[in-house]
């Protein structure tokens, strides 16, 4: 219990570091909303080295600190709530057992954009966001490809690792 | 990677790309109209054809040129709108979430492939 716990730590801590990271890179896509989610590369290895109930804690601390650190209330909403779903969706894809790291983690990429939509579908009261969401679906699928195969390697790599 | 993840990749593209077919080939009207919303409530609406600016509360402004609207100013921290391109095509919109502002535009020129959409 408590090596969980100091692995738990030390996992919201380079999460964090990441998302720090994330926000220095000046890199604009050249569509407002998008980016890597470097973070998110933590909360699918600790899906596959644990399990989903502590990814969705992860995933939720680590929103929530930096959204104080880097953000504002708006975008601990909106990644609160991509977060949530994305992780849902990459539980039940995992579980499955019919997808790679890589596709699960493209599957949680467009999830995660699919669930800010919505919110701020919700929040200004309109549908017209709506000719957004393929940009988004296909922006969330590269970076799940990407983060899931950065996983991939690294779940590689820790294959004899055991967490707590 | 298995096969399920190439499946998946293609109907999540499959299913973008028919979201940007509606976007692009939804019949059009020659001239469009900027529609304003705050908060939800129509604010506004003002012809793409004449040139003008637009203050939007007290948050925002927004200048209609050369047949297009663009954000120019915003007093949030982000400044996402303001980053935004001009818009003219019918369904495109503008939107600053702090302020709870939308700008989307009705009857739009003819579409042109660009670029970014």
């Amino acid at each position: 219990m408590r090596t969980r716990a100091a692995y738990f730590g030390v996992f919201t801590a380079l999460a964090l570091i990441f998302s720090y990271l994330e926000s220095l890179i000046p890199i604009q896509f050249g569509i407002p909303g998008i980016k890597l989610g470097l973070a998110n590369l933590l909360t699918v290895i600790l899906l596959y080295k644990r399990n989903a109930k502590e990814a969705l804690l992860l995933s939720a601390v680590r929103v929530i600190l930096s959204g104080f650190m880097f953000g504002n209330l708006f975008s601990i909403v909106y990644s609160l709530a991509g977060g949530i779903l994305s992780l849902l969706v990459m539980a039940v894809l995992k579980g499955s057992g019919k997808f790679s790291v890589i596709g699960v983690s493209a599957a949680g990429g467009v999830f995660h954009n699919t669930g800010q939509l919505m919110v701020a579908m919700a929040a200004v009261e309109t549908y017209r966001v709506g000719y957004y969401f393929p940009v988004l679906l296909i922006a969330g699928v590269l970076t799940g490809l990407l983060i899931g195969t950065a996983a991939e390697q690294v779940l590689k790599r820790l294959e004899k690792f055991r967490f707590g | 990677m298995k096969r399920n993840d190439w499946i998946l990749i293609a109907v999540v593209l499959a299913v973008s790309a028919i979201f940007l077919g509606i976007h692009f080939f939804r019949p059009q009207q020659k001239d469009g109209i900027a529609e304003v919303t705050i908060d939800g409530e129509v604010f506004g609406s003002w012809p793409l054809s004449e040139d003008r600016t637009i203050e939007l509360g007290d948050g925002n402004r927004l200048v209609i040129e050369g047949g297009k609207a663009d954000m120019v100013w915003a007093d949030c921290p982000d400044k996402l709108c303001v980053n935004q391109k001009a818009i003219s095509r019918e369904g495109e919109s503008i939107i600053c979430l702090p302020n709870k502002v939308v700008v989307s535009v009705v009857g739009g020129e003819k579409r042109e492939v660009d670029a970014v959409t």
